[in-house]
C-alpha cells in the first residue's frame, strides 16, 4: 500500500479561459422555472456548450440544525417532515433510528411492519413524482406529472388517514410509531398497491420505448462508478453506475432481511439507467409491500421502555442512516444528558449527490443541464436544509 | 414624492350597502332586461369579470407548500376550473405571485426583485405560516419572519402546509377581491391611481442581517404597549 | 469489519509517527472514534482508503462540532500559613477550559460493504482554539464527497479547511460574517412581538423599537 499513487479525484478546475474567448455566464435560478425549487446554476457557455458550472446554495437554508439544537428531542420530528418534503416517513424513520440508536431503544415488531409499509409507499411516490418532473424538465409538460400525481395522490390518502396529514406526517417516535393502524387501512393499502403494477406498466409503455427520452437521456450526464463512490453518492444515482449498495441489503436496519427483493444496477451511469432504476425500484418495492401488508404480526406499536416526555438519553453520539428514496439519509447526533441534542446534524442526500454536478455536465449543451440536475432528483429543502 | 404615508388597504369586506351605490343598474331590472335578450353590465363589472377569471400566476415554488401548488395545479384539485392553469415562469407575464414556502433572508431580495418586475395589476397570495410569519422556522437566523415587511399581500392562507383546497379558497377569496375593486373613487386599486407606490426596495444583505429589516411603508412594526396595567 | 481498537493498531503498524487516541463513546451505540492530529490527518486518511484490509472509500458524513470554552468551579485542596500554623484548606478554584472547533468524518466501505456488518469509523479533528488558529487540512483529495461539506463547516463554524480547492461561504451569502452554527452565536433580533407584551418580552420589544426608531 502506498498512498503516493493514490488517485484523486479533483473538483474540475477550468483555467484555460483566455482573454479572446466569448463566454456568456448565465445565473440558472434560483427562480427558474424548472421545478425543483429555489436553486442556482453559474454557467458560463462557449456558444451552447458548457464549460463552467457552479451550483450556488442556500436559498431556503431554513436552520433546521440550530432549530433542533434548542429544542427537545421530540421537537425536532417535525422538522424532519420538513427536509425532503415528499418523503415525510423516511425522514422520521431515519431520525428515529438514530435516537433509537443513541438511547439503546428496541422497536417493536408491528412497528417496524408499519415502518416498512409506509416508508416503501414513500418510495414509490417519490420515485414516480421524481420522473414526472424529469418528463416536465424533458418538455413533457403535464402529462406524465399528472400520472404520477394521480398516483401520489391515492397513496397520499392512505398517509393522511394513518397520521392526518398529507405531507408533514410526523408519525414515527423513539420505540415504535405514533398511532395504530385504523380499522381497514391495511385492506385499502393492499387494494392501491395492487393497483401499482398497472400504473408501472403504463408509465412504462408511455416512456420507456420513448424515441425522444432514448435521444435525450442516453448517454447523457455520464457518471463513473468509482468517482460516484469517492463523491459519496448514493441512492438510484450510484446504483445506475453499477454499485451494489443499498442500505437495506448492507445495513440490515429494520426489518429488511425478512423480505425477498432485488436491487436492481445500472451500467452506463446515463441519465436513462437512473430513470430505469426508479421504475425498476417501484417495482421491487410493490413485491416488499405485497410481503409486509401479508405478514404484519398483531402486537404493541410503542417500546414500553421508551418515554415520550422528559426523554434524555445517556452522554454519547450515535450517526444512524437509512436508505431513504434519495439516497442515504443519515443523522448525526451528541447528547451531552440533557433534553436536548448538544448537535444534531443531517447528512443530507440530495447535497451530496450534487456534488458532481458540475462533472457531469462539462460539455454537454445547456438544455441538457436541466435534465441532468433533474435526473439527480433532489428536494431543495433537504440541500440546504 | 408622498410616497411615505400610504397604507394600503387590503381587505376584501366591501359592504353590500357600498356595492349597491357602485352598481349603475339595478340588479331586478337587469334580470328583468336578461329575460327580455338584452345583456346590461357595467364597465367595471364587464371590467372585473374578465380580470378575475383568467388569473395567470407565477411559476415560483420556494419550499414544502410548493409542492400542495403543483397538486392543486393537478388533475384531481384542477385549479384550471378557475381559469388559473397557465403558471408563468416570466414574472412580466404573471398576474399573480403565490408565495409558497419559507423566504430565507438570502432568497428575499430576489422575491421582491420578481415582484417588482410583475406588471400591474398584480396579487399576492401567501401561502403558508412560513410565506406570512416565518411559521416554525420562525427562530431561524436565516429565516423572514414573513414577507408582508417587503410587499403588501392580498390574501394569506395558514397552514403548514396548506391543502389544496385551501389554495383554492384562497384563490375564490382573491376573485372576490378583484371583482369588488373599483375602477374610480378613492379605494380604487394601486393600478389605477398614478400616486401609489408601484416600486419596492429591495433589501440588501448585510453583514449580519438584511438591511432594512422591515419596510416601514409597507408594514409598520407594531408599538409595544407600556405595561399590562390598563390592558384588563 | 474490524473494532475500532484494531483499526487503531493498524493505523500505529503503518504509520507510526501519527498521532492517533482512541476517543470512547459511552452511549449505547458504541461507535468510537479517533481523534487524529492535524497534521497527519491526510496521511491517516489517505491510508484508511487505501487500505486493502479497510477499504474505507466512502466519506459519508462531515461536520463540526463547536466546544466552547468551558468554565470549570473545582475544589483544590491548599496548604496555607494560618497563624503561623500550616493548615490544609478547601479552596473553589475557577479555571477556563479553553474550547475549539471539531471536524468529524463518518466512513465507511463500499467496496468491502457486504462482507460485514459494521457502524461508521468516525474519524475527529481539533482545531487549537476558536479564535485565530482554527486551521485544519482539508480532506476533499482523499474523498471528493468532503468537498461542499467542509464549505458548510467553514460556512456555520469558520473552521478553515487548507487545501481546499473551493473554500467559500455555501448556505449564507458571501458578505454575511458570522458562524451561526457556533453555540456563542446570537441571531438579529427581528422579531415582532405581541401586541401586550410584558416582563422580559416587554424589555426586549422596548429595545427594538428603540433601535428600529418606531415610538411607542
Amino acid at each position: 500500500m502506498s498512498t503516493a499513487d493514490m488517485k484523486v479525484y479533483r473538483p474540475p478546475v477550468i483555467d484555460i479561459i483566455e482573454e479572446g474567448d466569448e463566454l456568456l455566464e448565465v445565473a440558472m435560478g434560483p427562480h427558474h422555472p424548472s421545478t425543483h425549487g429555489v436553486f442556482r446554476m453559474d454557467v458560463a457557455l462557449d456558444g451552447e456548450r458548457v464549460i463552467r458550472l457552479k451550483p450556488v446554495f442556500g436559498y431556503l437554508h431554513r436552520n433546521h440544525e440550530k432549530i433542533a439544537e434548542k429544542a427537545s428531542y421530540l421537537a425536532a420530528m417535525p422538522y424532519t417532515d420538513r427536509l425532503d418534503y415528499f418523503c415525510s416517513l423516511t425522514n422520521n424513520w431515519a431520525y428515529a433510528l438514530a435516537v433509537e440508536k443513541l438511547a439503546g431503544l428496541e422497536v417493536p415488531e408491528r412497528a417496524e411492519y408499519i415502518r416498512v409499509i409506509t416508508a416503501e409507499l414513500t418510495r414509490i411516490q417519490n420515485h414516480a413524482s421524481s420522473i414526472g418532473f424529469l418528463m416536465q424538465e424533458m418538455g413533457a409538460s403535464g402529462t406524465p406529472l399528472m400520472y404520477a400525481f394521480r398516483e401520489r395522490e391515492r397513496i397520499l390518502d392512505l398517509f393522511e388517514e394513518l397520521t392526518g396529514s398529507r405531507m408533514m406526517c410526523n408519525y414515527m417516535r423513539f420505540g415504535g410509531c405514533r398511532v395504530e393502524l385504523p380499522t381497514g387501512w391495511l385492506a385499502k393499502a393492499q387494494t392501491i398497491v395492487d393497483g401499482l403494477p398497472k400504473f408501472i406498466d403504463e408509465i412504462e409503455a408511455l416512456l420507456t420505448g420513448n424515441e425522444i427520452l432514448m435521444a435525450r437521456c442516453q448517454g447523457m450526464g455520464i457518471l463513473k462508478p468509482d468517482l460516484a463512490i469517492n463523491a459519496g453518492v448514493t441512492g438510484p444515482m450510484l446504483r445506475a453506475t453499477g454499485v451494489n449498495y443499498d442500505l437495506r441489503k448492507v445495513d440490515h436496519y429494520g426489518i429488511y432481511d425478512r423480505f425477498k427483493f432485488r436491487v436492481p444496477l445500472g451500467d452506463h451511469g446515463d441519465i436513462f439507467d437512473r430513470y430505469m432504476i426508479r421504475v425498476l425500484e417501484m417495482r421491487e418495492s410493490v413485491t416488499i409491500l405485497h410481503q409486509a401488508i401479508k405478514d404484519i404480526p398483531a402486537g404493541p406499536i410503542m417500546d414500553p421502555k421508551s418515554k415520550i416526555r422528559g426523554f434524555r438519553p445517556k452522554p454519547g453520539e450515535a450517526y444512524g442512516r437509512i436508505e431513504a428514496p434519495k439516497g442515504e439519509l443519515g443523522f448525526y447526533l451528541i447528547s451531552d444528558g440533557s433534553g436536548n441534542p448538544y448537535r444534531y446534524r443531517v447528512r443530507p442526500p440530495s447535497l451530496i449527490n450534487l456534488t458532481i454536478l458540475e462533472d457531469m455536465c462539462l460539455g454537454h449543451n445547456v438544455a441538457d443541464v436541466v435534465l441532468i440536475f433533474g435526473s439527480v432528483d433532489i428536494v431543495l429543502g433537504e440541500v440546504d436544509r | 414624492m408622498g410616497l411615505g404615508q400610504r397604507r394600503f388597504n387590503l381587505g376584501v369586506n366591501v359592504s353590500i350597502e357600498e356595492k349597491g351605490i357602485r352598481m349603475a343598474v339595478e340588479d331586478k331590472l337587469k334580470i328583468e332586461l336578461g329575460k327580455q335578450g338584452v345583456f346590461v353590465t357595467t364597465v367595471n363589472e364587464i371590467y372585473n369579470w374578465g380580470r378575475k377569471n383568467s388569473v395567470w400566476p407565477l411559476q415560483f415554488g420556494l419550499a414544502c407548500c410548493a409542492i400542495e401548488m403543483i397538486a392543486t395545479t393537478m388533475a384531481r384539485y384542477d385549479l384550471a376550473r378557475f381559469g388559473a392553469e397557465v403558471f408563468r415562469p416570466s414574472p412580466r407575464q404573471a398576474d399573480l405571485m403565490i408565495i409558497s414556502g419559507t423566504i430565507t433572508k438570502k432568497m428575499a431580495p430576489q422575491v421582491v426583485r420578481l415582484y417588482n418586475q410583475m406588471a400591474e395589476p398584480r396579487y399576492v397570495i401567501a401561502m403558508g405560516a412560513c410565506a406570512i410569519s416565518g411559521g416554525p422556522f420562525k427562530q431561524g437566523y436565516n429565516v423572514l419572519k414573513g414577507i408582508d415587511r417587503y410587499i403588501p399581500i392580498d390574501v394569506h392562507i395558514p397552514g403548514c402546509p396548506p391543502r389544496p383546497e385551501a389554495l383554492i379558497h384562497a384563490f375564490m377569496t382573491l376573485q372576490a377581491k378583484i371583482d369588488d375593486q373599483p375602477l374610480t373613487g378613492t379605494e380604487r386599486p394601486r393600478h389605477l391611481n398614478p400616486e401609489a407606490m408601484s416600486e419596492f426596495p429591495i433589501p440588501i444583505q448585510g453583514a449580519h442581517d438584511l438591511v432594512p429589516p422591515v419596510n416601514h411603508l409597507v408594514w409598520p412594526l407594531p408599538a409595544p404597549v407600556d405595561s399590562g396595567e390598563n390592558c384588563g | 469489519m474490524k473494532s475500532t481498537e484494531e483499526i487503531l493498531a493498524m493505523i500505529q503498524a503503518a504509520l507510526p509517527a501519527a498521532h492517533v487516541e482512541l476517543v470512547l463513546n459511552p452511549s449505547p451505540s458504541a461507535q468510537h472514534s479517533l481523534r487524529v492530529a492535524p497534521a497527519d490527518a491526510f496521511a491517516v486518511a489517505s491510508f484508511l482508503r487505501e487500505s486493502v484490509e479497510l477499504a474505507l472509500d466512502y466519506c459519508s458524513n462531515v461536520t463540526g462540532v463547536d466546544w466552547p470554552d468551558k468554565e470549570i468551579t473545582e475544589k483544590v485542596k491548599v496548604t496555607q500559613l494560618v497563624d503561623g500554623e500550616e493548615k490544609v484548606v478547601e479552596e473553589t478554584v475557577k479555571r477556563i477550559e479553553p474550547g475549539c472547533l471539531e471536524a468529524v468524518y463518518h466512513l465507511y466501505s463500499m467496496r468491502r460493504a457486504h462482507e460485514a456488518i459494521a457502524g461508521p469509523v468516525v474519524l475527529r479533528m481539533r482545531t487549537v482554539n476558536r479564535t485565530d488558529q482554527v486551521q485544519l487540512p482539508s480532506l476533499t483529495f482523499v474523498w471528493r464527497a468532503a468537498e461542499f461539506q467542509e464549505r458548510e463547516i467553514f460556512d456555520l463554524f469558520g473552521i478553515v479547511f487548507t487545501g481546499h480547492p473551493d473554500l467559500r461561504r455555501i448556505l449564507m451569502w458571501d458578505e454575511f460574517e458570522d458562524h451561526p452554527m457556533r453555540r456563542d452565536y446570537v441571531d438579529p433580533d427581528d422579531y415582532e412581538y405581541e401586541p401586550t407584551p410584558h416582563d422580559e418580552v416587554l424589555k426586549r420589544a422596548e429595545a427594538q423599537s428603540k433601535s428600529a426608531g418606531v415610538t411607542a
